[in-house]
């Protein structure tokens, strides 16, 4: 594997990236994005398929795994796009992911980084160039080969996008890892910096990447299937970056390339797009690796999600993703299906505005967290998808710490805390909850709402409801700092810490009003420290002094469910749904 | 004749100003914008600002409304802003899927709703009569969504018989250069595609086809029962004509009249129900892209998709008075 430094582990400053793609699409609607979630699994749990598949016996004599065979694909939606630096949607990904690599990939059901067409790399002394040695005899689809000059000549075409393609909409994961471009367009909303210094063919098989400023957070940032190679044949000849502007001045994308023609070096080729129909890929005969199993793989855009299912359920199609969660109990109880866990990967909080007296009180704080049953609404309404959160990130991101103070459900103990503190009982506080919206951390807005409402008003609370649509009015309330106590979470797409500790505590914001140098700097410290070890102690305290300030109640870690029909193995579910489909088979 | 014509063409006009200022008003209400819905509802401000600068949506909106009014009198529908396909080619694509869809259903209506119809009124006031009031007010307020459902729970999940989503087996390959599956499938001399087709279209049309198909019952009734006790049937009769011979000629033809009257502007309305018969089904027409676009605030999508359907609910109605006057010269004296 080479020289991957401890550094190259260090995601500084992904947080940023990830609400959006936390939350891409808008509105309640489960879209590819809100897929995006889920941690380190374990190795029993991506075997799931196989121990669940219930032996009925011998009925079924001459099953194999078979060698090749189709897979059905149940998707939500068609991808937006298979130009990869051009996507950012959870479907576009997903076949992109099997069309494409890049340097650098995530280890498969995790999130740590791993060579792909990298085999090894190095940075120079003082951090700004890193030298990456190239797989060798890595063919493009198209046959062209694979090789320095291709990694270059694509890299110099995303920092070279122009116009339209500078919209954070088209390029985003380019302006969150690199920054500007080339020449940054002042209107386009992309940073005026760039991290992108150059890119130099060494020879075939080694590339350096030079950079603005060191860094080792970009090495994280490569694992996304945003850097991955597209064939600068196929690239040119197909026009991929020809956008000109319409009448009315919108971007009108003129290429076939991110439609019809896209060419990877990937496992899986494309085959044929019937928009609305079907997306099929199919095996990459010449493939560099272990070749994919399948013969073909096919995507289905099946918006509805009771259609989904429905479709599992006659075999229409073999496995589909963002699985209802009231469906999980259907899925369970049908022999011939099985729903595989992608591990908890978000975080369901209580977030507390201490401008609103007597919040900034933390006696009325501890007072909350031993007010609310946070066990009872995990068994009762998260379907079996639910844990409770002891702090504000979930257990498999380095950096979580078990020793943090824990709070239990103690309504006696919270009037007390209360009256010790000096307050008449009861105490009036306004609460908000979000309608018409689940969140993969929060299934049922409204009813988790009801629970916690009498827990407090058995423990020293007098609660006014309050409530709005989540967007604009919930996010706009509570985000803008006019809700006194909200729910509110998020959803990562790394293993990074900073994801979820730095979006929200890194400094102070109007959603919080909450104020503390200490955790301030152990998360501003957090994002340049480059030694791994460092870093997860850093994290560590800042959760320790989290539990202790409680500026947020945590309460809840979902599992985001995957359904497949027992005949369907080898998928292992990735906590950022980044998922490989050259590993699974199908018996028929 | 003609002056009529023309007149229902000018008449359109107008209309269709309306429907593309109401549609244009509509998607700027809906809460979110496309920005939100391409950078997720917590982009960042100066984010979705660029976007919002990109799309001339910063602008106040009578100037995006003239804007888009330009385009629409140039024939430029613009490019979906999430999936960058020109609307007009994505109509094209998805037309037929829909209008395959809506004849199918049309068909299974008329098919089974005509015959519903007669025999009622044939056997008035029996149990066969009533039993087809019943099922006709189930029919009429059963919605599509359930419905739709039901039948692919009993019909695909259950027994297996037939499909649950979309238009063609995922593993059949076909061209499309019509896009109507039927047609492609005859076309490719493919009738393996073909019966597969037809399954396909089977529970959708049947779902979608069923509010028509009660509407179609009881106008049908009435209808035979106005004409069965008008002075001309009793006068066949009495000449001693054979009873098959009057129901067809003298009944069934005239009391067919009001009945395709209500066919055509079915038809319109099924353009409607369209919307979620697709989605439920999977099915990649007009409606799969409206609700798409409501998604994603796709407003390029909205504003072309649902003048497109507006365009074609006029010409719908259009074709059917003007195919009355055809069938009833009365209609033109009047």
């Amino acid at each position: 594997m080479g020289t991957m430094s401890r550094t190259a582990r260090a995601f500084a400053g992904l947080g940023v990236g990830v609400l959006l793609l936390a939350a891409c699409g808008g509105e309640g609607d489960e879209v590819g994005g809100d897929a995006t979630g889920a941690p380190e699994p374990s190795a029993t749990e991506a075997a799931t398929a196989t121990d669940a598949a219930p032996d009925t016996g011998g009925a079924d004599v001459g099953e194999t795994a078979a060698e090749g065979g189709t897979l059905v694909f149940g998707a939500s939606a068609d991808p937006k796009t298979l130009d990869p630096p051009l996507a950012s949607d959870g479907e576009s990904l997903r076949v992109s992911e099997q069309l494409y690599e890049g340097l650098i990939t995530l280890e498969p059901g995790g999130t740590e980084p791993v060579g792909k067409l990298a085999t090894s790399w190095e940075a120079s002394g003082d951090g700004l160039e890193w030298t990456f040695e190239l797989q060798e005899g890595v063919t493009f689809h198209d046959g062209e080969p694979f090789n320095a000059e291709a990694v270059c000549f694509n890299f110099d075409r995303w920092y070279n996008f122009t116009g339209p393609l500078q919209l954070p909409a088209a390029s985003y994961y380019w302006q969150v890892i690199f920054g500007g471009f080339a020449e940054t367009d002042p209107d386009s909303g992309a940073p005026e910096e760039s991290l992108y210094a150059g890119c130099e063919a060494v020879d075939d098989a080694t590339v350096t990447l030079s950079l603005t400023r060191p860094s080792s957070a970009f090495i994280a940032g490569l694992a996304l299937p945003t850097f991955s190679f597209s064939s600068p044949a196929a690239l040119t000849e197909y026009e991929a970056d020809a956008v000109s502007l319409d009448g009315e001045g919108n971007p009108v994308y003129e290429g076939s390339y991110a439609y019809e023609h896209p060419t990877g070096t990937g496992p899986f080729r494309f085959v044929e797009w019937t928009r609305n129909d079907r997306l099929v890929i199919e095996r990459n005969p010449d493939y560099w690796g272990e070749p994919a199993i399948l013969d073909q793989v096919i995507f289905r855009p099946i918006a509805d999600n009771a259609a989904r299912l429905q479709a599992l359920q006659s075999g229409e199609i073999d496995g589909y993703d963002l699985v209802d969660p009231q469906d999980v109990p259907t899925i369970e109880e049908d022999p011939d299906l099985v729903i595989l866990d992608r591990p908890a990967f978000n975080i369901g909080f209580l977030g507390i505005n201490q401008a609103f007296p007597p919040m900034e009180d933390l006696a009325v704080r501890q007072a909350l967290i031993h007010g609310i049953n946070r066990q009872a609404v995990i068994d009762n309404l998260y379907t079996g998808r639910g844990e409770l959160a002891k702090e504000l990130m979930p257990p498999s991101v380095f950096g979580y710490a078990d020793d943090v103070p824990t709070y239990d459900f103690d309504p006696e103990r919270a009037q007390q805390i209360l009256t010790d503190a000096g307050y008449d009982l009861p105490v009036e506080i306004e609460f908000w909850y979000p309608t018409d919206v689940t969140r993969p951390y929060l299934p049922d807005p409204q009813r988790t709402f009801e629970s916690f409402t009498s827990d407090l008003e058995q423990s020293g609370f007098s609660v006014t409801p309050r409530s709005a649509p989540w967007t604009p009015d919930y996010l706009d309330a509570t985000l803008g700092g006019q809700a006194q106590l909200y729910f509110m979470g998020q959803t990562g797409d790394f293993g990074d810490p900073d994801t979820f500790l730095g979006t929200f505590f890194r400094e102070e914001r109007e959603m919080f009003n909450w104020s503390n140098e200490e955790v301030f700097g152990l998360l501003q410290e957090g994002l340049l420290e480059d030694d791994q070890d460092a870093r997860i102690e850093l994290y560590q305290q800042a959760n320790r002094l989290l539990m202790e300030e409680l500026p947020a109640i945590p309460f809840a870690h979902s599992r985001p469910a995957l359904a497949f029909r027992t005949n369907v193995e080898g998928f292992v579910p990735s906590p950022v749904t980044l998922e490989d489909f050259s590993t699974v088979t199908v018996t028929r | 004749m003609a002056w009529y014509v023309v007149r229902r063409f000018a008449l359109a006009v107008p209309v269709l100003f309306g429907v593309s200022l109401l549609v244009f008003l509509w998607v700027r209400a809906l809460p979110g914008g496309p920005a939100q819905g391409l950078l997720g509802e917590r982009a960042d401000p100066a984010a979705v600002e660029a976007v919002e600068r990109q799309y001339g949506l910063d602008r106040p909106v009578y100037e995006q409304y003239g804007r888009y009014v330009g385009s629409l009198v140039r024939l430029e529908f613009g490019q979906s802003i999430t999936s960058h396909q020109p609307v007009l080619s994505e109509i094209a694509r998805r037309f037929p899927a829909t209008a395959e869809l809506t004849a199918a259903a049309m068909l299974f209506a008329v098919a089974a709703g005509v015959p519903l119809g007669v025999l009622a009124a044939k056997r008035r006031q029996t149990w066969v009569d009533q039993a087809s009031l019943v099922g006709s007010l189930i029919g009429i307020s059963i919605p599509i969504f359930f419905l739709a459902l039901l039948l692919k729970y009993v019909f695909a999940v259950r027994l297996g018989w037939l499909p649950s989503i979309g238009r063609l087996d995922a593993l059949l390959s076909l061209p499309h250069p019509t896009n109507l599956y039927t047609v492609d499938a005859l076309l490719a001399g493919d009738w393996e595609a073909f019966a597969d087709v037809l399954r396909h279209l089977l529970l959708p049309a049947i779902a979608l086809g069923t509010i028509p198909l009660a509407i179609i019952a009881r106008i049908t009734r009435a209808a035979v029962l106005d004409v069965i006790s008008e002075d001309y049937v009793r006068t066949a009769r009495a000449k001693g004509i054979a009873r098959r011979l009057v129901d067809r000629r003298h009944i069934l033809r005239n009391a067919l009249l009001p009945v395709s009257t209500v066919v055509g502007l079915q038809t319109g309305l099924l353009l409607s129900g369209a919307v979620l018969t697709e989605t439920v089904f999977a099915w990649g027409g007009i409606g799969t892209w409206i609700y798409d676009a409501i998604r994603f605030r796709d407003y390029p999508v909205l504003q072309g998709g649902i003048l497109f359907l507006a365009v074609l609910f006029l010409l719908v109605n259009l074709l059917v008075d003007l195919s009355y006057a055809l069938i009833d010269p009365r209609v033109r004296y009047r």
